[in-house]
């Protein structure tokens, strides 16, 4: 009996939580509304369902409690019931997984004219590179990796010369522009996610895994490692900037391109060895 | 309505398997130690994962309190930190929950309720505890090892988990891999008896058809595991070749911390979908065991039978044979071909649809029942809502797209911990509160179980339903402290530390339940051979606690299925499995 009542409470305790929670997704920042929105669809539906059965299990407990000369019904099955329950539940997960599998579909088309961004991870930092002039990236190994190549760019590779490279500081995106993110590690599993842009994947050392979203809204946001990447993984925190098109070729003027770095690397007069940043 | 007549059936002569075959024991050491009684292996499974279960519940106070007062307490460090998440995650799933549903439950229920003497290979039988043993010994020592256990998470991933910077990555993890290559040893010992004896062992009149909803979830599960710990055991080999001989499967040529290693061509993904496809499948091993004991449980205490035994059985069978179709679900954000998403999106939702139906059918098994709220009763219908929660919340992350922004998150830690831990371990507690009177012959004392089930509920319930929301907001787990971050808000503080004391609180009241347990031993109501009026087969047995061999001279003959409760005509209500006449479901359908 007090079990009906609570399981009532669970109900409307957890609906009224969920309207009254200030915990909520951050305000979106990117082109995947559509993800929120499945989302919603599903707290809808299975919150539906959830109200649904554990009302009924209230009313059952209420009302088929023991007394005194109660004697339980005898039905082992109802195939009718059965059927129908079978084929509700179908489409109840129909409708949740079509809109799922739309939204993935677009999720891993990258449209066509989308620029590239490469994203590198290491204990416990945030590597970019942009392509340079030629709008090419240049190849890259793990084992190109020196003190003064840390993304492990390819000398041999002209392509790679003009690539501009962004250590140790935030990177810039270009508002209401798709970019594809090229994503690297050299050391361990990691994960670029920026909770805004709702897209997020592994980073996994001898290999690029990429997503491609377009940033809406200009601001500064936060870039967190979600992959365990030994003790530091809390740390490895970065930034992402997203800009206006005209502030956006401002910053990208200031930055500095792979060959310059080496030749600065490479100059005893300006001294400063990249690694030591 | 059922057509009854008075006829009582005619009785059909017993099987005589002899007694004689039976390995019995000749001192106390192969009585109660060295023992090939699938009971006595039974208790020494549930007592040894328990043990090892309460030092993960320590673990999971300790890392509340880091995550509600970060730095409060000296000694946690973020290597600490890391190992005490891995052993509670690896503790939990493997070496309490999976132990003592198969080698607890397994063993106890399973020649019980088919009407067996025994385990079709006792010494096997045997062999399978000890080797267990060992292994909970390697893990258990690996907190004793320089440099600790390992803190690699408990999914183990390479490269991280053999580099520097992870606790424990030299000794720990070895003794981490070495303890789950025995224990897989083990369990196929163990396994292969359970299925053996479901097969070969049944008495007569115990058709498939006819066997408890129990023995069907284990038995399935037991099956599941035959096939999905052998990748877990080459994963291991394999890391462990990585580790020791310097082997490649899953490095690639890295650089650590600016300098070469020696790796090279090997893939990180290949470790994950071998983690994986083990890992799916072991969500079930532990769930269907669960959905079995929970269909008894609610049958019996709603004095009904089952709701669609048939069903049910094709359920279970159905849901452990998708369930190898899906373990990609794990990896949607892994790096992986992003292709596989619509595969194992589709078959993820698809195993939801069986799953539907048994929660539907304990439902309606409740519907017109007769319900009693025994101990094991509020266990069950805990189980049904925790389970019912974590399911829904497993089609937000089954959903590939979806998954997507929650990955990683504390709404991953949410909702598994509602969907296999929180509701299998009520059902463990509903089990032991049903079946402890049939393993020492007295009742667990009621008002200690009541306090224990209202405040493990409740609580766990306060826990982890919120933590969904942390997550939502996009809290990431695996932190060891959160910093500073742009939109944990001190709201966010607040409710990690609200959080905290709640799991501090359902984590003493299980040392209540422990005691319980000790106290009753002595101090119990004597509880009869059937204190719940139950229909299955080991309440009918001639003493309580049953005898080595279970059944005296003969060996009871089945009659009817295990869910004769509230039968029209009936004199009772409830028919044992083992008494003849013609009452009841099979007389009802012909």
């Amino acid at each position: 009996m007090p079990l009906a009542l609570v399981l009532v409470l669970i109900v409307v305790g957890s609906v009224v939580f969920h309207f009254l929670s200030p915990w909520w997704m951050t305000p979106l920042a990117s082109n995947w509304g559509y993800i929120d929105s499945t989302i919603i669809i599903t707290f809808v539906m299975t919150g539906a369902v959830f109200a649904a059965v554990i009302l009924f299990v209230a009313y059952c407990l209420y009302r088929f409690r023991h007394v005194e000369g109660r004697k339980a019904a005898f039905e082992p099955e109802n195939r009718r019931l059965e059927g129908w329950l079978t084929i509700v539940t179908a489409i109840g997960v129909m409708g949740l997984l079509t809109p799922g599998l739309f939204v993935w579909a677009q999720f891993v088309s990258v449209p066509p004219g989308t620029t590239e961004a490469e994203v590198v991870g290491r204990q416990w930092q945030w590597g970019f590179r942009l392509p340079g002039a030629d709008g090419r990236l240049g190849s890259t190994d793990a084992r190109f990796v020196t003190d003064d190549n840390t993304f492990g760019i390819n000398p041999d590779d002209p392509a790679g010369r003009d690539d501009i490279l962004i250590d140790g500081d935030y990177l810039h995106l270009e508002q209401d522009k798709p970019v594809k993110m090229l994503l690297r590690a050299l050391d361990t599993v990691h994960n670029f996610n920026v909770p805004e842009f709702r897209a997020k994947m592994d980073m996994i050392p001898g290999s690029v895994t990429y997503y491609w979203f377009t940033p809406t809204r200009t601001g500064q946001f936060e870039v967190l490692c979600a992959e365990l990447c030994g003790i530091g993984h809390p740390y490895m925190r970065g930034g992402v900037v997203v800009d206006s098109p005209e502030d956006y070729q401002t910053w990208l003027a200031q930055q500095t391109t792979f060959e310059q770095q080496s030749a600065k690397a490479q100059d005893p007069e300006t001294g400063t060895r990249l690694a030591s940043r | 309505m059922a057509e009854i007549t008075g006829d009582p059936g005619r009785a059909i002569p017993p099987a005589e398997v002899e007694d004689i075959e039976l390995p019995h024991p000749h001192s106390w050491w192969t009585k109660y130690v060295f023992s090939q009684d699938a009971k006595v292996i039974a208790l020494q499974y549930a007592g040894t994962a328990s043990a090892i279960g309460l030092v993960a519940l320590i673990l999971s106070w300790l890392m509340r309190l880091q995550l509600a007062f970060p730095g409060a307490l000296p000694f946690i460090d973020a290597d600490a930190y890391y190992q005490f998440i891995t052993m509670h995650g690896m503790i939990m799933v493997i070496y309490l929950i999976t132990a003592i549903f198969l080698g607890g439950f397994g063993n106890y229920l399973i020649p019980l309720m088919l009407g067996a003497r025994d385990m079709v290979f006792p010494y096997v039988n045997m062999l399978s505890y000890w080797t267990y043993l060992l292994a909970v010994l390697i893990l258990a020592a690996s907190f004793f090892a320089p440099g600790g256990p390992t803190g690699a998470g408990w999914t183990l991933y390479p490269p991280q988990a053999i580099l520097d910077n992870t606790p424990g990555q030299e000794a720990g993890l070895v003794m981490m891999l070495v303890s789950l290559i025995v224990f897989v040893i083990g369990f196929t010992m163990g396994g292969l008896n359970y299925v053996v004896t479901v097969l070969q062992g049944r008495t007569r009149g115990m058709t498939l058809m006819r066997m408890p909803l129990t023995v069907w979830g284990i038995f399935i599960a037991t099956v599941m595991a035959m096939l999905a710990f052998p990748s877990l055991f080459v994963a291991c080999v394999m890391l462990l070749f990585d580790k020791l001989l310097g082997t490649s499967f899953f490095m690639p040529s890295l650089v650590e911390m600016g300098t070469q290693l020696n790796y090279g061509g090997g893939s990180p993904i290949l470790f994950q979908h071998l983690f994986w496809f083990f890992g799916h499948p072991e969500v079930y091993i532990v769930a269907l065991p669960a959905f079995g004991i929970v269909s008894d449980l609610i049958s019996t205490h709603a004095r009904k039978n089952i709701f669609g035994y048939r069903m049910m059985v094709w359920a279970i069978v159905a849901i452990g044979a998708l369930s190898f179709l899906v373990w990609a679900h794990h990896m949607y954000v892994s790096g992986m071909n992003p292709y596989f998403g619509f595969l194992f999106a589709t078959t993820t939702l698809i195993i939801a649809i069986p799953t539907a139906i048994k929660v539907y059918n304990w439902v309606l098994t409740l519907w017109r029942g007769d319900i009693h709220f025994t101990p094991p009763m509020l266990f069950a219908l805990g189980f049904i809502v925790t389970f019912l929660n974590g399911g829904l919340t497993g089609l937000f992350l089954g959903n590939v797209v979806v998954d997507v922004p929650l990955s990683e998150t504390l709404f991953v830690v949410a909702h598994f911990h509602m969907v296999m831990g929180v509701a299998p371990i009520l059902v463990i507690f509903g089990a032991i509160y049903q079946w402890y009177p049939k393993a020492t012959g007295r009742m667990l004392d009621d008002t200690m179980a009541r306090i224990h089930f209202w405040v493990t509920f409740v609580g766990a319930y306060l826990i982890f339903f919120p933590m969904h929301y942390l997550g939502l907001l996009g809290v990431p787990r695996r932190y060891f402290e959160l910093g500073d971050m742009s939109f944990v808000t001190p709201s966010v503080h607040d409710l990690n530390i609200f959080i905290t004391i709640v799991a501090w609180i359902v984590g003493a009241v299980q040392l209540l339940f422990i005691f319980n347990i000790f106290w009753s031993l002595r101090h119990g109501k004597p509880s009869g051979p059937n204190p719940w009026r139950a229909t299955t087969l080991e309440w009918q047995t001639p003493q309580t606690p049953p005898a080595h061999g279970n059944w005296g001279k003969d060996l009871p003959v089945v009659y009817r299925w295990a869910y004769d409760y509230s039968v029209p005509g009936a004199p009772e209500d409830f028919i044992p499995q083992n008494q003849p006449g013609q009452f009841g479901a099979e007389a009802h359908r012909r």
